[in-house]
């Protein structure tokens, strides 16, 4: 995994004559004042509130697993570590602003990030893929057997907090995931242009030759972790603020950890908008194949042939996009969008 | 503090090496598809589900046992060589994470259709050995636990043979040594993985038998990939003799710690500690205990 290299999509502007700030400002605009036009509360609260929420997370880990090269199969724990500490945070600490209860979780998923990579400056590849399980059993096991995180809840499944002020019902919820989420997403591609993220993917691509070209390895593995973590942390926030609305900790389990690790590679390694990319497949494609087993089936299969049948499809879906496509979807758009340029007659 | 109970502590002792051959019996099943291609196969959990149900769904549809067993190694031979055709081959070359992910899409697969096919209840499995507990000097040792130990053993010895007296066996070595030299002297890769795929599957269903004997067979059967993984890592992902060790090491740790450190922390503690135990011992060797040291370049 070490050796693996991904190679960088090369930037729009380097093709064409637009700008590679001008699509993503277009999708921005388009989240905040296009979609209210037409979304109902069906498309905020079941597609767009998970989406948002994984393609943050998504974001995290591709900083730490496509730039930086660091496989971690544990992105659902740090997602719960953000979720709970937001919680307490919130219920503890008298006064608290909601933003500074969720700046304050993500440096504790950070910190606690930090701490479950400390194994990375030893360990390579699949080692420290299965090591960041760790992590995995090791947060679950303790939200749950801890009840002081779920402020002694019988049931461990507590009640998320409300936003306030002006992020009510679902289109406020909407805005406001969709505004942490622009806000952390600049700073990832900004990130990842900088000393740092270049830092990052010398590490990804050759250990040996970064630590001879001056790149401190061990300190850029800790922060690829840190950062990372902060970032999926929040993604946590926002799945159990804004999308479920109850904090617990069966909804980050190792399937959820999978997912992410499914977006990142279906979306496309180290490209910021595969996540989003990917995200939305994996979101949007279970609701169209239950909405179309029903419609084709209607009542004769029950939902546990349609939940196994499912199952198979998301599997095999994920098997034949890494044949077809193994620079996944990022990698795809680039393509279309090349060949369009060359078939236009103004190029 | 209260006197030490050592016959206690040889019973907890001896239950966990027993159970860590479990573990040891499903890794292996890794060891096998990581030698020879390099594929981290997160599937095995699925491909031992989907043995064990299909197994038991036979089994009671009143197939004797024997054909019952060759029948499902049959199945499990035809999977693994769809396996290598369908999935493996067009992935050749590709970087590992997209081949572990592969394997979990796999995964996916291979649970839904074994459900699918044979449903989702509870199954029990009775392979017709009583569970009397065996008392050697006032320790309490499972019938069954010894009995799956032995299958284990016979299972390694069965694999050392292969592996190191047939031609095929020289093949599977060559091919774990160095893939471009075997491929250069005219092996054929694809035989040789879908050969392993077939002993893997093998491995599958022995091991799925032996577990769905002890949990029933269902859906969390294919979490046990979840308990062979410290292992692994432990023994280091291409060694057999590792998986035995590290699956012992593990077994014994985690009954140990289970018992004696466990009330300190409120219980429950399997579900990490092996993790955090083989995350400390790879500290000290990174490469696991048995695993091949890489050399470092490009």
């Amino acid at each position: 995994m070490t050796t693996a290299s991904i190679p960088l999509p090369r930037p729009v502007s380097a093709i064409g004559r637009v700008p590679t700030w001008l699509l993503p400002l277009a999708v921005i605009v388009f989240a905040y004042a296009g979609i209210p036009l037409f979304a109902s509360d069906y498309l905020y609260d079941a597609i767009l509130a998970p989406f948002l929420a994984l393609s943050l997370a998504a974001v995290g880990l591709n900083i730490l697993t496509g730039y930086a090269g660091q496989v971690s199969l544990g992105s659902a724990a740090f997602m719960a570590v953000g979720a709970y500490a937001a919680y307490n945070f919130n219920l503890r600490v008298e006064g608290l602003p909601l933003l500074a209860s969720i700046v304050f979780a993500g440096l504790i998923a950070s910190a606690v990030g930090v701490v479950f990579g400390l194994p990375s400056l030893r360990l390579k590849g699949f080692y420290l893929a299965v090591s960041t399980l760790a992590a995995q059993f090791f947060v679950q096991w303790t939200l749950t057997k801890f009840s002081w995180f779920s402020n002694y809840n019988p049931s461990g499944v507590i009640d998320a907090p409300a936003l306030g002020y002006v992020f009510e019902g679902p289109h406020g919820r909407y805005l406001f995931s969709l505004s942490v989420v622009v806000a952390l997403t600049v700073f990832a591609a900004r990130l990842v242009k900088t000393q740092t993220g270049r830092n990052f993917i010398a590490v990804r691509d050759n250990e040996t030759a970064a630590k001879i070209s001056g790149v401190p390895v061990l300190h850029t593995k800790l922060l690829a972790f840190a950062i990372s973590s902060f970032i999926i942390g929040v993604a946590g926030v926002l799945w159990a603020f804004a999308y479920l609305r109850t904090v617990e900790p069966h909804g980050f389990n190792l399937d959820r950890s999978f997912q992410i690790l499914f977006i990142i590679i279906i979306g496309g390694l180290a490209t910021i908008r595969g996540a989003f990319l990917g995200a939305a497949l994996i979101v949007v494609l279970p609701l169209v194949l239950s909405r179309a087993g029903t419609f084709l089936f209607g009542s004769y299969f029950d939902s546990g042939v349609l939940d196994m049948s499912q199952r198979i499809l998301v599997g095999a879906l994920i098997i034949v996009f890494l044949i077809a496509e193994p620079d996944g979807l990022a990698a795809l758009g680039n393509r279309i969008a090349r060949r369009l340029r060359l078939r236009s007659p103004t190029n | 503090m209260e006197s030490f109970d050592f016959p206690f502590f040889i019973e907890v002792l001896v239950g966990g090496l027993l159970s860590g051959i479990m573990y040891s019996l499903v890794a292996i099943g890794f060891v096998l598809i990581y030698k020879t291609s390099g594929v981290l196969n997160f599937a095995q959990g699925a491909l031992l589900l989907f043995a064990a149900l299909t197994f038991v769904s036979l089994l009671e549809r009143g197939v004797p046992f024997w054909i019952t067993f060759a029948v499902t190694l049959a199945i499990m031979a035809v999977i693994g060589i769809l396996i290598e055709r369908t999935v493996l081959r067009p992935l050749v070359n590709k970087p590992p994470i997209t081949l572990f992910v592969a394997t979990l899409g796999l995964a996916y697969v291979l649970e839904g259709g074994a459900q699918l096919l044979w449903g989702t209840q509870v199954h029990g499995l009775d392979l017709g050995i009583d569970d009397v507990p065996y008392v050697v000097g006032g320790v309490f040792i499972s019938t069954f636990d010894l009995f799956a130990a032995a299958v284990a053993a016979s299972i390694v010895l069965l694999l050392t043979i292969v592996f190191r007296y047939t031609r095929i066996g020289l093949a599977f070595r060559a091919v774990a040594d160095d893939q471009f030299a075997a491929l250069a002297i005219g092996l054929k890769l694809p035989v040789i993985w879908a050969a392993v795929w077939i002993a893997a599957g093998f491995v599958a269903l022995v091991a799925g038998l032996l577990w769905g004997a002890r949990l029933g067979v269902q859906f969390s059967l294919s979490l046990v990939v979840l308990k062979a993984l410290p292992v692994l890592v432990l023994g280091g992902f291409d060694s057999i003799l590792g998986a035995i060790v590290g699956g012992l090491l593990i077994g014994a740790s985690e009954k140990l710690a289970e018992v004696y450190l466990g009330p300190f922390f409120g219980g429950g503690i399997e579900s990490w500690f092996a993790y955090v135990f083989a995350l400390a011992i790879l500290l000290i060797r990174p490469s696991g205990l048995f695993g091949q040291r890489l050399v470092e370049r490009t």
